[in-house]
């Protein structure tokens, strides 16, 4: 069996944001691993440990995002792989798909597809069900429990968060998941896991490398400038009678 | 000259930090007001591989440098003293020193369930009448035959109740000229009969550590337990000192980060006089200290840790790192105190809890006054480094993290 997580850096939520006067955004901090991948890494690795899986960890991105794999490596992922090219400067979420299906195209024997819940710094999870979708595969998100996976039979059965409650769902392998914080603990890197992430070397596929090219990638849509939110303006005003307190906060519609 | 950490050094600090951020420090005041310590974090220690982190892969560890030592003891005391103590005496003051006096048997017998977590290490050579004066203690050492049959009592011990092994130092000839050619080093095991061990209570700081006496009647330890020659314990409790100085120098370097971090938080929240506190004069002159007492005490601390990676002396080194880390730390938190005002003199916030706990480093593994003494003999000429029958190996990346 092999499990393929997709990863990548993104900006700390706690950093400090702001958009500077050429409308570029700047981030105060260094890039974390995706919190939301964390998850879907530890899940990779629980497989690896359950069903003997090969676990190849890939991110779409420059050498910033190198972290993310180093991660990976570290937690126990066999392999890691950048997918980068200059015509992916930019990506839309279409692009990502489009590039990401191609690699585990290349990778050939994939089973399964897992990524984090969303990039949370654009906040979007496009990118995870277009990936399916140039795959062909079934996108089984927010899955919050693998509750069975049979690789002979190529079988899985997931417990998926949706906003009525929970529902079962199963469906043949090969599949694309996207995994919530409910399932599991995640792990963190062993330190023989940390030595081997250190000297490993990680390769870097281009377009070329994929079968495609730049027009494939081309954003539909082009980022022109970022703009800071409007600042928030409000007043404290003390009251003291509970009455008149009352009447305020209904005037307000508050209550 | 190199500053830069490698690769490996910032992903192993990387994952000490998140381990004691995300599971010890949520609750870490809850246990430091019951004065006990908290339950998880030997045995995730143990479990995570942190016990065993400089010990070469044959013996169980994980291969580590000795500065990957330094710089995960600062990210534990990052969040409680109690944390990097643990360190201090299982790896620093008890399995460095089997990997540099232990026979192989010995190595075999006590480091390798050391450096997996199995089994807990401590180490006992303070007594009730003799801290900075070890050479006075009183505990003893009789041979019978096979075995040596041990008295006394220690006190001051980290991981008393806690311990399975513990290398404690005795007198096999109370009448030895000089006298400290009369200490001999033994490893005892907490379930060996005459043994009882207890908690003392009270402390200042570091509550949630684990402090406690051990009392020895008529132990009877194997001769295979005694740790180097007969009458060489006390070279074996000096070199364990160099090694456990290094590490209680590296949580202090973490102590003085918190209260930087911690203080230049609090200095951009807190506003007076219509701006936050973080841009009035006063304020910036201790953030300034901090930052510079962190510099320094760091570089110290990696100094004497890049020593002992070249498997070169550093009694010296480590003395004076420790000294100053230690001594910075305590008047980091001061200053922390005061920056946070009245809020610092209060638990709601950490400081405090930095300043009690940044107190005991300055007592405890060799008081402020020793290490200056140190410092002042080896400029005088008084003091100079005599090669030992077994020095701490350097480090050699192929042997330590090779399996045999």
């Amino acid at each position: 069996m092999h499990v393929a997580v997709i990863t990548n850096c993104t900006p700390d939520t706690a950093a400090d944001v702001a958009v500077d006067a050429g409308g570029n955004l700047k981030v105060d901090d260094k890039l974390v691993v995706n919190p939301w991948d964390e998850y879907a890494i530890t899940e990779a690795i629980l497989l690896k440990e359950a069903h003997n899986a090969q676990v190849s960890i890939l991110t779409l991105g420059g050498p910033e995002h190198e972290e993310a794999l180093k991660h990976g490596l570290a937690i126990g992922c066999d392999q890691a792989i950048r997918i980068w090219d200059d015509a992916l400067q930019g990506w839309d979420s279409l692009a990502f798909a489009k590039a990401v299906a191609a690699a585990i195209g290349k990778l050939g024997d994939v089973d399964l597809v897992l990524f984090g819940k969303e990039l949370p710094d654009i906040a979007s999870d496009a990118h995870i069900f277009q990936t399916a979708r140039k795959l062909g595969w079934t996108p089984l998100g927010f899955v919050a429990k693998i509750e069975a996976l049979d690789p002979a039979a190529g079988t899985i059965r997931v417990k998926r968060q949706v906003e009525s409650g929970t529902e079962t769902v199963t469906s043949r392998l090969p599949a694309v998941i996207s995994v919530l914080k409910d399932i599991n603990e995640p792990k963190y890197p062993t330190f023989i896991g940390i030595r081997k992430a250190a000297k490993a070397s990680m390769p870097v596929w281009s377009l070329a490398d994929l079968g495609l090219d730049a027009a494939a990638v081309a954003p539909k849509a082009k980022r022109l400038a970022y703009q800071d939110l409007p600042k928030r303006e409000g007043a404290v005003e003390m009251i003291d009678d509970p009455a008149l307190l009352v009447d305020k906060l209904l005037e307000e519609k508050v209550i | 000259m190199e500053f830069e950490l490698t690769e490996e050094h910032r992903m192993a600090q990387q994952m000490v930090r998140d381990f004691a951020q995300k599971e010890i420090y949520p609750t870490i005041k809850e246990w430091d007001h019951k004065h006990q310590p908290h339950p998880d974090v030997l045995p995730r220690m143990a479990e995570l591989g942190i016990l065993g982190i400089n010990v070469p892969v044959r013996y169980g560890g994980q291969g580590f440098d000795y500065i990957t030592l330094a710089l995960v003891c600062e990210e534990l005391e990052r969040v409680d003293a109690s944390l990097r103590v643990i360190m201090s005496v299982h790896a620093g003051l008890n399995s460095l020193a089997l990997l540099q006096w232990g026979t192989e048997e010995q190595k075999q017998r006590f480091l390798v369930p050391q450096a997996t977590g199995e089994k807990y290490a401590g180490y006992a050579l303070t007594e009730p009448d003799a801290g900075s004066d070890p050479v006075r203690l009183r505990a003893t050492a009789r041979r019978e035959g096979d075995v040596y049959v041990l008295n006394g009592e220690k006190m001051w011990i980290s991981l008393a109740t806690l311990a399975d092994h513990m290398l404690v130092f005795a007198k096999t000839d109370p009448n030895a000229k000089p006298e400290y050619k009369g200490i001999t080093a033994f490893m005892i095991t907490r379930d060996m009969k005459g043994v009882t061990v207890g908690d003392i209570k009270g402390k200042m700081g570091v509550r949630a550590g684990s402090t406690g006496w051990i009392a020895m009647q008529d132990v009877e330890v194997p001769v295979e337990n005694r740790i180097g020659e007969e009458g060489e314990g006390f070279y074996i409790a000096m070199s364990c000192l160099d090694n456990g100085r290094y590490t209680v120098g590296a949580g202090a370097v973490g102590c003085i980060r918190a209260c930087l971090e911690d203080s230049v938080k609090y200095a951009k929240e807190r506003y007076t006089f219509n701006v936050p506190i973080a841009q009035h004069q006063l304020i910036k002159q201790k953030i300034a200290y901090m930052q510079q007492w962190y510099d320094a005490a760091r570089l110290l601390i990696l100094k004497a840790g890049w020593l002992k990676n070249q498997g070169k002396r550093n009694t010296r080194e480590t003395a004076l790192a420790k000294w100053f880390a230690t001594d910075m730390s305590v008047k980091a938190a001061l200053e922390a105190i005061q920056l946070h005002g009245a809020y610092g003199f209060s638990d709601e916030y950490d400081v405090e809890r930095y300043l009690r706990n940044a107190k005991g480093a300055t007592i405890y593994e060799g008081s402020s006054e020793i290490q200056q003494l140190i410092q002042a003999d080896y400029a005088l000429g008084y003091r100079q480094d005599r090669p030992l029958r077994c020095e701490l190996p350097g480090y050699d990346p192929e042997w330590w993290q090779s399996e045999n």
